[in-house]
């Protein structure tokens, strides 16, 4: 099973200890792992950005994936989702035919969860998002369970196909002092725009439909009567005004 | 071309679910700016009668596709059909309600049109370039961003909650366009085999006239027990920050904020929570805000109408006390 898991770059991998990892991302890794045990296969980590590629992919690689890409070039600074759809699109197509792609359902900043779908829709393939559950029970067919607000969806899917996991998805890996060995003589491929055969008016803030015009401040239009002193008549003042608010 | 304002009208099992009317109720305060009028998309099997509630809360049209295969949401079917009929009709707005599915619909479709989706909008309107505004949580207390889409349609997600159910009338009548559909099983790629509904446990965070939720800052106070003490005395439902989900609190489901919940009770209280931005946009449009916490300066404070600052140790046990007082000391309800 050829995978390609989009890894998300975090600042907090800046701090030792801490993964350099999306949250989600790391899940979507280890479901790629776990179904390149069973059915064999290739996982390639791909990650997108301006530099500095930070230690994401290095991560991704001591953690078991095979090979890893960094789409690197200043003019993707500033793509909204669909540029970035756009882009890690042109990365997938290069790097050639694939069985399964795994993503995070969004990311712990921005959380619009539009990001895999629209790569899907660049792909040509299906996808679903929101898994919580995954299972192969063939290496051309998953069985996913998409959760919903109060509920769930069993989905069967055929590959090729686009998958988004949540939380609670599987428990992953850390990496071994093996793993950390091998992951250094791996190394990480960097394509810029035009080694993808990409328009440069196509990423980045360029490509991006969408523009932030405005920035304000928001009035918020509460009484903000803030009691501070002894607890005790903080208490009952609070309370006190709560009831003639009407809402106790 | 039409200039009109379109929902996706999600429904599961021939049930509308909320957002869509909500989102409906703004699409009508939209379309006359634009010159266009509000209208709904709705896809599924046997949901006709959905049909007559989207007239009754505003929609002047409504594009009815029924199809035996669409009664369960199937992904790409859905994403085909909408992109298709907007590619024929060229709405100016397109709206979809920020839910599981709704989420990766609208974003399926923007890339299917090659066109912008903005998420997480706190408010829309219309500016003097007729275009939409789309208002969105920034970075930094009480910042919001306005976003514009260069084409169309100008598409948005929103959360449940954000805006109010408009009030139907069930009167009111509007066109109905059936749309012919051919959709044949074996072009689906990814099937939706069955949906499972499960009934949410305790009060529903979304529909709970008041809800108490907390933050990091009860650590200090021995934990998040003086949440669940208050929302039993309140009669109302738990939710809380994202620490307090990262902390094993609550799960995740109980997040209230921006890749949380949005809800609008009457009353919301917030305990030891200092009031991050990406927590006060879940509940902006409550009634009343509560909070206490022991930060003079926390910015929860800015969005709240009562508050106490002090030490959650001495004030949470006396609040428990005076709430069961002034509910006129009535047992907890387990």
């Amino acid at each position: 099973m050829d995978i390609v898991v989009c890894v998300r770059r975090v600042r907090d991998g800046a701090e030792p200890g801490r993964s350099a990892i999306g949250p989600l991302e790391r899940h979507a890794l280890e479901e790629a792992l776990r179904l390149k045990e069973r059915f064999g296969g290739r996982v390639t980590a791909l990650a997108m950005g301006s530099p500095p590629a930070g230690r994401a992919l290095e991560e991704a690689l001591a953690a078991g994936a095979d090979r890893a890409v960094f789409l690197c070039d200043a003019r993707f600074a500033g793509a909204d989702t669909l540029a970035t759809a756009r882009t890690l699109y042109y990365g997938i197509r290069r790097l050639g035919p694939f069985d399964l792609v795994l993503c995070g359902n969004e990311s712990a900043t921005g959380a619009t969860g539009q990001v895999g779908p629209q790569l899907a829709e660049f792909l040509g393939v299906p996808c679903v998002t929101h898994v919580r559950r995954l299972e192969a029970p063939a290496p051309d067919r998953l069985l996913a369970e998409r959760a919903l607000e109060h509920g769930h969806m069993r989905v069967e899917v055929w590959l090729p196909a686009l998958v988004a996991v949540v939380k609670g998805i599987n428990t992953p890996r850390l990496p071994t002092v093996w793993g950390i060995m091998a992951a250094a003589e791996k190394g990480i491929t960097v394509w810029n725009a035009e080694d993808l055969g990409l328009d440069p008016h196509l990423v980045g803030l360029e490509g991006s439909p969408t523009r932030l015009v405005r920035e304000r401040k928001t009035e918020f239009g509460r009484r903000r009567e803030i009691f501070a002193g002894p607890p005790e008549e903080a208490v009952r003042k609070a309370v006190a005004r709560l009831k003639e608010l009407g809402v106790l | 071309m039409t200039r009109d304002v379109w929902v996706w009208a999600e429904q599961r099992q021939g049930r509308l679910l909320p957002v869509s009317l909500e989102l409906l109720g703004k699409a009508r305060e939209l379309a006359p700016a634009l010159g266009g009028a509000p209208a709904a998309v709705l896809l599924g099997h046997g949901v006709e009668e959905a049909a007559g509630e989207l007239f009754a809360h505003g929609a002047e049209k409504v594009y009815l596709v029924d199809h035996p295969l669409l009664a369960l949401y199937q992904g790409e079917a859905y994403a085909d059909l909408l992109a298709r009929l907007a590619g024929e009709r060229g709405p100016e707005v397109s709206l979809v309600g920020a839910t599981a599915l709704g989420r990766e619909l609208a974003a399926r479709v923007a890339a299917k049109l090659g066109t912008g989706l903005t998420a997480h909008c706190v408010d829309l309107y219309v500016n003097e370039e007729e275009r939409l505004v789309q208002v969105v949580p920034g970075l930094g207390r009480g910042t919001l961003w306005e976003y514009v889409c260069l084409r169309n349609p100008q598409m948005a997600t929103v959360k449940p909650g954000v805006f109010p159910v408009p009030k139907g009338d069930p009167g009111r009548r509007g066109e109905l366009v059936r749309v012919p559909c051919d959709l044949r099983e074996e072009s689906l790629r990814a099937r939706t085999l069955e949906m499972v509904e499960e009934e949410p446990a305790g009060v529903s965070l979304e529909v709970a006239e008041v809800v108490v939720a907390g933050g990091w800052g009860l650590h200090a106070a021995g934990g998040f027990e003086p949440v669940r003490e208050l929302a039993r005395i309140l009669g109302a439902a738990v939710g809380g920050t994202r620490p307090a989900v990262d902390r094993g609190w609550i799960p995740e489901e109980l997040m209230i904020g921006q890749s949380g919940k949005t809800v609008s009770p009457r009353l919301f209280v917030s305990l030891g929570a200092s009031g991050a931005m990406h927590f006060t946009t879940g509940f902006l449009g409550s009634g009343v805000v509560f909070a206490v916490d022991q930060n003079p300066g926390a910015p929860i404070f800015e969005v709240a109408d009562v508050g106490i600052v002090g030490d959650l140790r001495a004030v949470l046990p006396l609040l428990i006390e005076e709430l069961r007082r002034a509910r006129g000391g009535s047992a907890p309800a387990e």
